[in-house]
């Protein structure tokens, strides 16, 4: 068959954007693997790295306490997140979309803040140190607490998706045949939840093995692999030996990624299109347990926020409690002054603007494209591939292509750039999932109508595509945005004294033992995340109002 | 279509913007306090308005290990305010662009590399001290420690806090003057002692001295310009000087070899050891490069500046890895299973 002016436009986008993935993820990642099995002049030296690696008993004592907080927090999260979810979806108790909200928080701030607030909680000179009785916050304890605050939104998102598919028709039937509550939980509500606790427990595993914010933060002399990495390249510039703690860090992440692949495909065949969206019946005795168990929760999430914002005006802890706005002076402090604030901003929106463009354009044609279905499959596993990628990882990869002396690319280095394409890299497989399933509720019959009409793809593109699919655009630019403001691991290695960040900045003060000015920047961070999506809300309501009215006509 | 490609050609030459380099400025590396990095570059500023200044500012370990690592492709243009004995180390190495500044002449000896023309340069010294809680020490019952060997009394087990030496400058030089004051192995025996009573080993110099400040270790040992500035701030500290004398180290510049910006480099490396630059150092530290224009600085502990050791910077610099890696041989595995 003839290609058409249209095919060729199609493959040269698929091209740029392949090429475009390639560049900032498949290379680098060779890089980071050819490095393990070099020595410091480069020359190959095949598995010596990883041997004396595994011949360092500290070293290798991280893997197991970093399996051994990965699962212990996952199981935590998972049990808590559950129940929240199961309260979210399947009770009538009152302040559903206040507890939904307030859930949500641990999203908006750098996952190290929880650790910070832990110190002002537990610590030495925490506020409620008699708790701990005798025991130190720093170490396992203090991370599992602070990772299990991290994890919580995500977990809960992914949960309460999987319970709220649980088809009516089900619980009918299980009504008809008397089945007790116990039961129809046990055969009704788990099965179908099933695949999205998994996917959400492998989720929580891979975030907390990948983070490493926390365990600096608070983990005291309690090494785990994420941190290793940081010490060998930041503490020793040990650039082989942190090339070979990465990849000793790939290997569970990508087995989490495989898993939450095979689960998710298998999540999409229980929803079909005769289910029937699921109702909760009041239940006075049981909304009201589900009340108590959500406001505890609630309380924990805001006392760990409310602890960092309190910290963060108090003079001087604990012997001036008077409150001041001293620990707001952030060019006093090590770790990057009021700049790195204006430089996160500007970082974030560039990896809005720009992010949006790249993963709503590549999902357009993974998903719209007729022709070229090898092109497309291609596409689509290469934007499948970042979220298998830790971000710490990631960095140390950039730092290894696009600092090479022969990259031609290596102008890019320590610039705004590398912040942006290596952020927009991190996050872009959830970015490209959301521009999915939003795509997929369009019809293809506009694609078919325009083609006959013989209107280039394009037009219907910018004239039906992209206003019906606006609210997933803001959805992906605000996903964009606030996970630019509080990243730490993808961006740890690569910024430079110009382009200093927020996030990097709360690592750094905390670091230099300014932690109450640490947690103040980090409330900074809080405040503008807050702001746009507050801001995000009320906008996309006036524009939803305008672009979506056709939706609410055919209801 | 057209439209297609504008966005596209707007937004490439927009992330190009984003990439261009600057002219006319020094890429810095340092490890002077952040909170006098400000106040440094506008003193700078004044004489020469032109020459803007980036800093890259990291602990004294970790900027001399960026250093080494970029050592055949150099990202910095000049050191100022570097470890002595870092910068002895890499002038071994054949890192620097031997240039003696104007006014060199006017320096203590004992500030200024021996050589013609010089590698380095020395600008301040900063001294060891021990930060300690007073609320603390008398809510746990403590007595107050006076020298170093104090500090090994079991009862402090668990409540000193102290910088790892191969990441902070200052931890190098506590080890390095132990080592000194103790002889070699009385100094590895005074710290594997110390190492019982230890709580944490910390990453910067000033975290510890900032931690005993908060409370959240009584005893933290640091240097003493951190300790004066903490007890400004209003912290219940006392800033101790151990009766065994205190290590010091002086801070240096140098010039990088291959800077693509020498003459700007010099400018600055011929300022940096002006009379106005000594003063603005004396602001916060007792010890400057240029004898006769030390004032006493505020909080600083009496007799401080008569307890600095004899210090053997050839010593330390020719030592320096081998002290490291003893170190975190016998110290640096306390997160091992304790089977």
């Amino acid at each position: 068959m003839k290609k058409s002016k249209d095919d060729y436009l199609t493959i040269f986008f698929i091209s740029i954007i392949g090429i475009y993935i390639f560049i900032a993820l498949a290379f680098p990642m060779y890089a980071i693997f050819s490095k393990s099995v070099e020595n410091k002049d480069g020359i190959f030296i095949g598995f010596e790295n990883y041997q004396s690696y595994f011949s360092n008993p500290a070293l290798v004592y991280s893997i197991y306490n970093s399996l051994f907080i990965s699962i212990i927090t996952m199981v935590i999260t998972i049990t808590l997140a559950f129940v929240f979810a199961y309260a979210l979806t399947k009770s009538c108790m009152i302040g559903k979309s206040v507890f939904r909200s307030i859930a949500m928080i641990p999203i908006l701030v750098p996952s190290l803040l929880s650790g910070i607030s832990l110190i002002y909680l537990f610590g030495k000179q925490g506020i409620f140190r008699e708790l701990m009785m005798g025991y130190e916050i720093y170490g396992p304890i203090g991370i599992i607490i602070a990772e299990v605050f991290y994890t919580f939104p995500h977990a809960l998102l992914i949960i309460i998706t999987a319970l709220s598919i649980g088809d009516a028709r089900l619980y009918e039937a299980a009504k008809v045949l008397r089945s007790k509550s116990i039961r129809t939980f046990f055969t009704v509500t788990l099965p179908s939840a099933k695949y999205g606790v998994i996917s959400a427990a492998f989720v929580v595993f891979t975030l907390v093995i990948t983070d490493f914010g926390i365990p600096k933060v608070i983990g005291g002399q309690f090494n785990v692999l994420a941190v290793d990495v940081y010490k060998q390249v930041i503490g020793q510039q040990n650039f082989e030996m942190g090339a070979v703690v990465s990849v000793v860090l790939i290997f569970p992440a990508l087995l989490a990624f495989a898993v939450d692949r095979i689960v998710q495909r298998k999540q999409v065949a229980i929803l079909t299109s005769r289910s029937v969206v699921h109702e909760p019946n009041k239940n006075k005795k049981f909304d009201l347990i589900m009340l108590m168990y959500c406001s505890i929760i609630s309380v924990f999430i805001l006392t760990i926020i409310g602890m960092c914002l309190y910290a963060s005006l108090v003079t001087f802890w604990p012997y001036n409690l008077s409150l001041s706005l001293t620990n707001y002076q952030f060019d006093l402090m090590d770790g990057g002054g009021w700049d790195s604030y204006y430089n996160s901003i500007r970082m974030a929106c560039y990896t809005a603007f720009f992010g949006t463009i790249v993963v709503f354009t590549g999902a357009y044609f993974v998903e719209k494209s007729r022709s070229i279905k090898t092109g497309r499959s291609i596409l689509h596993l290469l934007s499948m591939m970042p979220m298998a990628i830790p971000g710490l990882v990631l960095g140390l990869a950039y730092i290894f292509f696009f600092n090479h002396p022969d990259n031609p690319l290596n102008f890019i280095y320590g610039t705004m750039a590398i912040l942006v394409i290596c952020t927009i890299t991190h996050f872009y497989t959830v970015s490209h999932l959301t521009a999915l399933t939003s795509l997929k509720q369009i019809d293809n019959e506009f694609e078919h109508v325009s083609s006959s009409l013989k209107q280039p793809f394009y037009k219907t593109f910018f004239r039906v595509t992209v206003p019906i699919s606006l609210p997933a655009i803001f959805e992906i630019g605000i996903y964009f945005f606030v996970n630019a403001m509080t990243t730490v691991s993808a961006v740890v290695f690569l910024y430079s004294s110009k382009t200093n960040l927020a996030s990097v900045a709360v690592l750094n003060m905390d670091d230099a033992g300014d932690i109450a000015p640490a947690a103040a920047m980090g409330m900074m961070i809080f405040y503008t995340n807050a702001a746009v999506r507050i801001i995000y809300v009320l906008v996309t309501k006036k524009i939803l109002v305008r672009f979506q009215k056709w939706r609410t006509k055919t209801v | 279509m057209n439209k297609i490609l504008t966005t596209i050609s707007v937004a490439v030459v927009f992330l190009l913007s984003l990439a261009n380099a600057n002219a006319g400025s020094l890429t810095v590396y340092t490890a002077i306090e952040a909170e006098d990095l400000k106040r440094y570059a506008a003193t700078f500023n004044e004489d020469h308005p032109d020459i803007e200044i980036n800093w890259v500012r990291d602990s004294t370990g970790i900027v001399t290990a960026k250093l080494l690592a970029e050592k055949n492709n150099p990202q910095a243009d000049i050191i100022w305010g570097l470890a002595g004995t870092s910068l002895m180390l890499m002038k071994g190495e054949g890192m620097f662009e031997p240039y003696s500044p104007k006014g060199i002449e006017k320096l203590d000896p004992k500030f200024r590399d021996g050589d013609e023309p010089a590698s380095w340069t020395g600008i301040d010294a900063w001294v060891a001290a021990v930060c300690v809680n007073t609320v603390e020490m008398a809510k746990h019952g403590f007595s107050m420690p006076s020298s170093w060997e104090d500090l090994t009394k079991p009862e402090y087990e668990g409540h000193v806090a102290m910088p790892n030496p191969n990441s902070s400058g200052t931890g190098f030089l506590d080890v390095s003057s132990w080592l000194q004051i103790f002889g070699e192995d009385g100094g590895w025996d005074f710290m594997d002692r110390l190492h019982k009573n230890i709580s944490h080993y910390t990453h910067s110099g000033s975290k510890p001295c900032k931690q005993a400040a908060a409370g959240e270790v009584p005893i933290g040992v640091s240097f003493a310009f951190r300790g004066a500035r903490s007890k400004a701030k209003g912290a219940p500290i006392e800033i101790i000087v151990p009766s065994e004398g205190v290590g010091w180290e002086m801070e240096a510049n140098a010039i990088i070899k291959g800077t693509d910006n020498l003459e700007d480099a010099k400018t600055l490396a011929d300022w940096a050891i002006t009379q106005k630059a000594m003063e603005m150092y004396n602001e916060a530290y007792a010890v400057v490069g240029m004898p006769g224009v030390a004032k006493p600085v505020e909080h600083f502990p009496p007799g401080l500046l008569d307890a600095m050791i004899k210090n053997d910077f050839e010593f330390a610099a020719t030592n320096r890895k081998s002290i490291l890696a003893e170190w975190q041989k016998r110290y640096d595995s306390k997160s091992e299973p304790k089977s």
